[in-house]
C-alpha cells in the first residue's frame, strides 16, 4: 500500500472513532489507569450493559496525563463530542451508564470535560487548569488515540515527518532539527542534532542507534507515558533519527518495570514492519532500519550511555571513561548515538513542521516543549507538556493545584537522584537547562516531585543517597564508598546520632564525589544533599544540635502523644496500633505508651479528630 | 620514535606516543597517586586517585585514561585536584583494617604509598568493615576481602593476561565483592593457581601463604621447571628462597609465572632433596660420585643392547629440559642406542 | 576430554567438584530454551532472563549451562547476574509482593507500607517466607509515581495504597 492509502485508510478509521454509530467508550489503559482500577472497572460496566442490553464498543486509549483523575473514560456518543468522566467507581459508572448512555443526560458533576467546546456547565477540556498551560509535543497523542492501532497514530500526521525527512537528504535533516533547537531530554541537555552529526561524521560501520528507555529515575514516567500510549511516534522519531546518522541498526532498552510498554513496542515494532514503515527499503526510500528491544534487568546506571551499552553487550552495566565518546565507539565499538524517548517523539513533529515551528517555544538556549512528571505533594498529579521557560510556581500551583490538603508547599524535587531541592522562594525561577543548574539541581528527565511542610529535607537527602548507594556500580571508589559514607552520615543525623561538624563534612565529601566520580550518577549523587543543605541548613542544625524534626518525620526524633481534650475515647486508634500501645476506656481520652510505641504513625493518620499529636 | 612534549606542573616532560599521561609523568619519576592502574592491563578508571587537570579538557580527568597530545598543559597539584584524591583516599582507608604493621604488604602496599603521599586523616568518617571472612580454600594464597578496595587488577589479569576469567566482580556498589562462579570459594573455581593475581593486588587483599617477610636480596633466575625459561626475581634470605616473582622486565614471560614456578620452588631447600647419585649397593642406597653413576648407567646401556639389542633400551624425556636437551636426548636413543622407543612426558 | 582429566586438582582435600569445573548436564528443555538464541555473548542477559522465567530463579546449573553455551567462563555470567537486581539465586514466593520506594511514594509514605508488610510476613524486604508463598521486594520506582504510594502484587500494580489496603491486598491472595 502506498502511504496515501494508508493515509486515506487511517483517516477513515479515525472517523469511526470521533463520530460512531453506536457509543464508544475509551478507557484510559495505561499504567496508571490500571493502577488506578481501570481494568475491573471497564469489566464490571460491560457486563452491566450487557445485562441491561445497552449496545456500545469499547477501546482502549493511553494516558491523558491527569493521573489523578484516574480511573477515567471518555464516552463518545453519536454526533456528540467525547465527555471526559474522572475518578470513577462502580457505582459512579453505573450511574453514568444510565444517565449519559440511556439518556444522554450529564447529572452534577460527574464529568471531568468535553472534549470539544464547554457545554451546559462542563468545562471544555483545554480549559481545564491542568490542560491550559500546556503546549503538548512529544505527548501530542497520549490519551488521545489507541496505542494499539496504527491508523489512529496515521490518522493525526502519523510518519509524514519520517515521509518529508526520506525526500531529503541526512545533511539536511540534521539541519531541520538544529534549527528546533531540541536537546537531549534525558537530562544532560546536549543538543541532538550536534549529537547527530558527530555521528555521522563518524568513520566506521555499522553504526547504531539506541533509544534509551532505561528511565529510571524515581519519580519520572514521562517515557513509560510515551511508550505505552504512543509506541509509534518513538519508533517514528528512531527511523529519523537512524536515517540521519546512517545507521541501519537500532535497539530500543527499555527496563523491565514497564511490562506494558514492552509489549505495546513490540507490536508498534511489528506494525510498522508489516507497513513498510521499518524494515527494508522503508517507503521505497531505499532506506532500511531493524529494530530490536532489549529489556533490562534492574540497573539504575544503564540509564548511563556507556553502562547501557555494557548491558547491551551482555556485561555487567558498569560505566567507562569519556573519551572516546560512543558517536566514534560505542556499541560493539562502533559508531553509537543514543537519544531518550523524548527526544526521539519530539521528532515526528519537528520534522513534519519544520524546526522554526519548535523553536518558536521555549527560551533562548532551551528552545520547545519539557515534559513534567507532576507528583508528590501535589493536588493534581500527573504528566504535563510546557513551553521552556514557565515558572515553578505556574507549574506546581496553576497546573499542579497546589497541596491536596492546604498544607504549605515547601520544595519541588527535579531530576530525581541527580537532582536537587528548589525552596518556594525560588518558584518564580523559569525552567529551562541553565536555570535549574544555577540553582543547584538539574533538569534531568523532568521529575517533579512537590514536598510540603510535612516532608523532612535530611530525610530527602537520606532517601536518595539510599538509592544511589544501592545504585552505585562500584566501580569507581568516590561514589561507590562516599555514597555509602555520606548516606551512613545522614542516617545518623536522622536517628539523632548526628555529630558536630558533620555538615561540613557532608559538603566536602559532596564537592569531592561530584568532582572525583567517573560517570553521571555519581558526579551528580550529592547534589540532594548539597541542596537541602544550601537551602535548608537549619533543619540539618535542628536534627544534630536539637535533636528535633519539625517535619515530624524521623522516628527517633518525634513522640507520639493523644491530645486528652480533643480526644473522645472512640478506640479507632487504639484497635488499629499493631503494638497495643494505646489505652483507655471507651468515650474516656486514651494514653499512648510511649515505651511500646514503635512510632508507625498509624494512629496519627487514622485519628479522625486530630487528638494525635506529633512532635 | 618521535616524542611528544607536554608539561606537568610547569615542568617539561617527554612522553612516546600512545603513553598515557600517568605513564609518561610515572616514567618521569614524577610520582601521581594510582592503584588500579597496571602496566600490563587496560585503563581501567576506578579508583580516581589519578585525577588531574589538563588544559582545555572540562573536569578532572583521570591521567590513566587520557592519552598524551604534544603541548598538553597537565596540573597535578592544585588545591582541587589534592583535595578530591584525599577525600577518595580517606573514603578507601576509612573502609580498610588499620593493620597494617601485622599486613604481609606492610611497605610494599600501593594504598599506603598513596595514603602517605596525600596525608591522610581518619578521625572524621564513619569507619566500615566488611563482613565476609577470608577465603582460606586456595593451599597457596588467601583473598581477605576487607583489605579489598575494588581496583579489579586480580579480575583483569585473570581474563586480560592468563585468558582464564576465573573470576569477576559480583553484586555492585559497597555491596560489590570479587568472586569466583556463584561465590564459591577459589579452591572450587576454574583457578589455576598461577598466583598472577597476587601479584598484581595493591594491598594485602590477596596474599601468599607465609611471605610477611622483606627478603635480604634479590636474585634473578631461569625457572627451572620448563622449557619455556620464564625469568623470576627470587627474594633471598639465609641461603633459602623466600619470595617469588616474575621478572617484569623480561621479554618471554613479562613477569608471569605459573603455579609451579611461582609456588612450587620449596624443593630447593628441601630435606628430601637429591643432591649427589645414589648407588644401590646391597640394596643400601649409597652417595656416589657423578662419574661413578654416569659410568655404571653406560656399562649397563652397553651391556643390555650387546645382549638384547638397542630396542629393548626407551628414553622418556622430560619437559624441565629445553628443547635442544631434548633434542640431544632423541639423538642419543635413537643414534646411540639404537632404539626407536622415544618419548616426552609432554607435561609437567 | 574424560572425566578423570577435569578431576578437581583440590580433590583430596575432601571438596566436591562443582558445575563451574565439570561440563554440566544440561537438562535437554533448558538445552532447548538456550538454543533458541543465538551463542553470542549479547545474548547473556535474555538468557539468563528467558531462564529466570521458566524456572522462577537462576540455579547454579542453569549458570553453568548458560556459561557453556555462550562459551564464557561462568565466573562472569555468575557476576552479570549478580550485578543486576532482577536475577534471583535463591527460589523465591510464589507471590511476589512488591513495594516502590520511588520518590514520591517515598514522601506519600511507602516506607510505612514496607514496615508493616514486612512486620506482617515475617519477612525482610528482599527476603521469602519459608512456606514459600511470599516474596517481599523493595523497587525503585515503577513509574506510576502520580498514584504514589504504589505496590505491585504478581505483576498488578495498585495504587494509592494505604497501610490498611496492602494488607488487605496481600491477604486477598493467602
Amino acid at each position: 500500500m502506498r502511504f496515501e492509502q494508508l493515509q486515506a485508510r487511517a483517516k477513515k478509521a479515525w472517523q469511526e472513532v470521533v463520530s460512531p454509530q453506536i457509543p464508544l467508550i475509551r478507557m484510559g489503559m495505561a499504567t496508571c489507569g490500571r493502577a488506578a482500577g481501570g481494568q475491573e472497572l471497564l469489566q464490571a460496566f460491560q457486563e452491566e450493559l450487557a445485562k441491561n442490553k445497552i449496545q456500545a464498543q469499547f477501546s482502549e486509549v493511553g494516558c491523558l496525563g491527569l493521573c489523578y483523575a484516574e480511573p477515567m473514560a471518555e464516552i463518545i456518543l453519536p454526533g456528540r463530542p467525547g465527555v471526559l468522566f474522572a475518578k470513577l467507581t462502580p457505582a459512579k459508572m453505573k450511574k453514568i451508564g444510565e444517565d449519559y448512555l440511556v439518556h444522554g443526560k450529564i447529572v452534577g458533576d460527574s464529568a471531568l470535560a468535553v472534549m470539544g467546546p464547554a457545554r451546559n456547565g462542563t468545562p471544555a477540556f483545554t480549559d481545564l487548569p491542568m490542560v491550559k498551560g500546556q503546549q503538548r509535543t512529544a505527548l501530542r497523542n497520549c490519551g488521545i488515540i489507541d496505542p494499539t492501532n496504527l491508523d489512529h497514530y496515521l490518522a493525526h500526521d502519523g510518519y509524514v515527518g519520517l515521509k518529508r525527512a526520506l525526500s531529503l537528504s541526512p545533511d539536511e535533516v540534521i539541519a531541520e532539527v538544529k534549527t528546533s533547537g531540541l536537546r537531549g531530554r534525558g537530562g544532560a541537555g546536549f543538543p541532538t542534532g550536534q549529537k547527530w552529526e558527530f555521528c555521522r561524521k563518524a568513520t566506521g560501520t555499522p553504526k547504531y542507534l539506541i533509544c534509551n528507555a532505561d528511565e529510571g529515575d524515581p519519580g519520572a514516567f514521562m517515557d513509560r507515558s510515551v511508550l505505552e500510549s504512543d509506541p509509534h511516534s518513538v519508533l517514528e522519531g528512531m527511523a529519523l533519527a537512524a536515517y540521519a546518522i546512517g545507521a541501519e541498526h537500532g535497539y530500543i532498552y527499555c527496563r523491565a518495570e514497564y511490562p506494558l510498554a514492552l509489549e505495546r513496542l513490540d507490536l508498534a515494532i511489528r506494525q510498522a514492519t508489516e507497513h513498510n514503515l521499518l524494515g527494508d527499503n522503508i517507503l521505497g526510500s531505499g532506506f532500511n532500519l531493524h529494530l530490536k528491544i532489549k529489556m533490562g534487568a534492574g540497573a539504575f546506571v544503564c540509564g548511563e550511555e556507556t553502562a547501557l551499552m555494557a548491558s547491551i553487550e551482555g556485561r555487567r552495566g558498569m560505566p567507562r571513561t569519556r573519551p572516546p565518546f560512543p558517536a566514534n565507539q560505542g556499541l560493539f565499538g562502533k559508531p553509537t548515538t543514543i537519544n531518550n524517548v523524548e527526544t526521539l517523539a519530539n521528532l515526528p513533529p519537528i520534522l513534519a513542521k519544520g524546526g522554526a515551528w519548535y523553536a518558536g517555544f521555549g527560551t533562548e538556549k532551551s528552545k520547545g516543549t519539557k515534559t513534567f512528571a507532576l507528583a508528590g505533594k501535589v493536588d493534581r498529579t500527573g504528566l504535563i507538556e510546557v513551553p521552556m521557560g514557565i515558572t515553578l510556581k505556574e507549574i506546581v500551583f496553576d497546573i499542579g493545584g497546589g497541596s491536596p490538603i492546604g498544607k504549605k508547599i515547601k520544595a519541588v524535587q527535579t531530576g530525581g537522584p541527580s537532582g536537587g531541592c528548589i525552596p518556594a522562594e525560588l518558584f518564580d525561577l523559569p525552567v529551562d537547562y541553565e536555570r535549574l543548574a544555577a540553582v543547584g539541581s538539574i533538569m534531568g528527565s523532568g521529575g517533579m516531585v512537590v514536598l510540603d511542610e510535612n516532608t523532612c529535607m535530611v530525610d530527602v537527602a537520606r532517601y536518595f543517597l539510599e538509592f544511589t548507594k544501592n545504585e552505585s556500580c562500584g566501580k569507581c571508589a568516590p561514589c561507590r564508598l562516599g555514597t555509602r559514607q555520606m548516606h551512613e552520615i545522614l542516617t545518623d543525623i536522622c536517628a539523632g546520632r548526628g555529630r558536630p561538624g558533620d555538615i561540613e563534612l557532608l559538603e566536602e565529601i559532596g564537592a569531592a564525589v561530584r568532582k572525583g566520580s567517573l560517570c553521571a550518577l555519581g558526579g551528580t549523587a550529592p547534589n540532594p544533599v548539597l541542596t537541602t543543605i544550601q537551602h535548608y541548613r537549619h533543619e540539618y542544625e535542628q536534627h544534630i544540635q536539637d535533636q528535633r524534626c519539625f517535619a515530624g518525620v524521623c522516628k527517633a526524633l518525634i513522640t507520639y502523644s493523644i491530645n486528652a481534650e480533643t480526644c473522645n475515647g472512640c478506640r479507632v486508634c487504639a484497635t488499629n496500633c499493631p503494638q497495643q500501645a494505646i489505652s483507655g476506656e471507651k468515650k474516656k481520652p486514651h494514653v499512648i505508651d510511649t515505651a511500646l510505641c514503635i512510632k508507625c504513625g498509624i494512629c496519627y493518620e487514622m485519628c479522625k479528630f486530630d487528638a494525635v499529636v506529633r512532635q | 620514535m618521535e616524542e611528544i612534549k607536554f608539561t606537568i606542573d610547569g615542568q617539561e616532560v617527554t612522553a612516546k606516543p600512545g603513553q598515557s599521561v600517568l605513564e609518561a609523568t610515572l616514567a618521569a619519576g614524577i610520582y601521581i597517586p594510582n592503584l588500579c592502574y597496571d602496566p600490563k592491563l587496560e585503563p581501567y578508571g576506578g579508583c580516581r586517585l589519578c585525577v588531574v587537570e589538563i588544559e582545555g579538557m572540562r573536569g578532572l580527568p583521570t591521567a590513566c585514561t587520557t592519552k598524551v597530545t604534544p603541548g598538553m598543559k597537565v596540573r597535578s597539584e592544585t588545591p582541587e585536584v589534592h583535595q578530591v584524591r584525599k577525600i577518595t583516599m580517606e573514603l578507601l582507608v576509612a573502609d580498610h583494617p588499620l593493620e597494617c604493621l601485622t599486613c604481609s604488604l606492610n611497605q610494599r602496599c600501593d594504598l599506603q604509598k598513596a595514603a602517605a603521599f596525600l596525608g591522610v586523616d581518619q578521625s572524621r568518617l564513619r569507619r566500615s568493615e566488611r563482613a565476609l571472612a577470608n577465603d582460606e580454600s586456595n593451599p597457596f594464597f588467601v583473598r581477605d576481602f576487607k583489605k579489598c578496595i575494588l581496583c579489579a587488577r586480580c579480575v583483569r589479569v585473570c581474563s586480560e593476561v592468563r585468558g582464564l576469567g576465573a573470576i569477576d566482580m559480583a553484586k555492585r556498589g559497597y555491596e560489590a565483592f570479587i568472586s569466583p562462579f556463584a561465590g564459591l570459594p577459589i579452591a572450587d573455581s576454574i583457578c589455576e593457581s598461577c598466583g598472577e593475581c597476587v601479584d598484581h593486588c595493591p594491598t594485602g587483599a590477596l596474599y601468599v601463604r607465609g611471605e610477611a617477610i622483606l627478603p635480604g636480596k634479590e636474585v634473578k633466575t631461569i625457572c627451572p621447571y620448563c622449557g619455556v625459561g620464564c625469568q623470576m626475581v627470587l627474594g633471598i634470605r639465609q641461603n633459602r628462597i623466600v619470595k617469588v616473582l616474575g621478572d617484569l622486565t623480561y621479554p618471554v614471560n613479562s613477569g608471569s609465572l605459573c603455579v609451579k614456578g611461582r609456588f612450587g620452588l620449596d624443593f630447593a631447600s628441601s630435606e628430601d632433596r637429591l643432591k649427589t647419585p645414589l648407588i644401590k649397593k646391597n640394596g643400601q642406597l649409597v652417595e656416589a660420585t657423578w662419574d661413578e653413576a654416569l659410568d655404571l648407567v653406560a656399562s649397563r646401556f652397553k651391556e643390555i643392547k650387546k645382549k638384547h639389542g638397542g630396542q629393548a633400551i626407551a628414553g622418556l624425556c622430560s619437559a624441565k629440559a629445553t628443547n635442544e636437551e631434548n633434542y640431544l636426548f632423541q639423538k642419543f636413543i635413537r643414534a646411540g642406542a639404537g632404539s626407536p622407543h622415544i618419548d616426552h612426558c609432554a607435561r609437567l | 576430554m574424560s572425566k578423570k582429566a577435569k578431576k578437581d586438582p583440590f580433590a583430596s582435600r575432601g571438596r566436591k567438584a562443582r558445575p563451574s569445573q565439570m561440563r554440566p548436564k544440561v537438562d535437554p528443555s533448558l538445552r532447548a530454551l538456550l538454543e533458541k538464541y543465538p551463542a553470542e555473548r549479547s545474548n547473556l542477559i535474555p538468557l539468563l532472563q528467558v531462564v529466570q522465567d521458566q524456572h522462577g530463579w537462576l540455579t547454579e546449573d542453569s549458570m553453568a549451562a548458560i556459561a557453556e553455551y555462550l562459551h564464557v567462563p561462568s565466573s562472569i555470567v555468575y557476576g552479570v547476574a549478580t550485578f543486576y537486581a532482577q536475577f534471583y539465586m535463591t527460589p523465591q514466593g510464589k507471590h511476589r509482593v512488591k513495594v516502590c520506594q520511588g520518590t514520591a511514594c517515598h514522601v506519600r509514605g511507602s516506607q510505612a507500607i514496607m514496615d508493616q508488610l514486612s512486620s506482617k510476613l515475617g519477612i525482610p524486604p528482599g527476603g521469602t517466607t519459608s512456606d514459600l508463598l511470599f516474596s517481599l521486594e523493595r523497587v525503585a520506582c515503577f513509574g506510576s509515581c502520580a498514584l504514589a504510594p504504589v505496590m505491585v502484587l504478581d505483576g498488578k500494580v495498585h495504587g494509592r495504597v494505604t497501610i490498611k489496603k496492602a494488607e488487605k491486598i496481600v491477604e486477598g491472595v493467602k
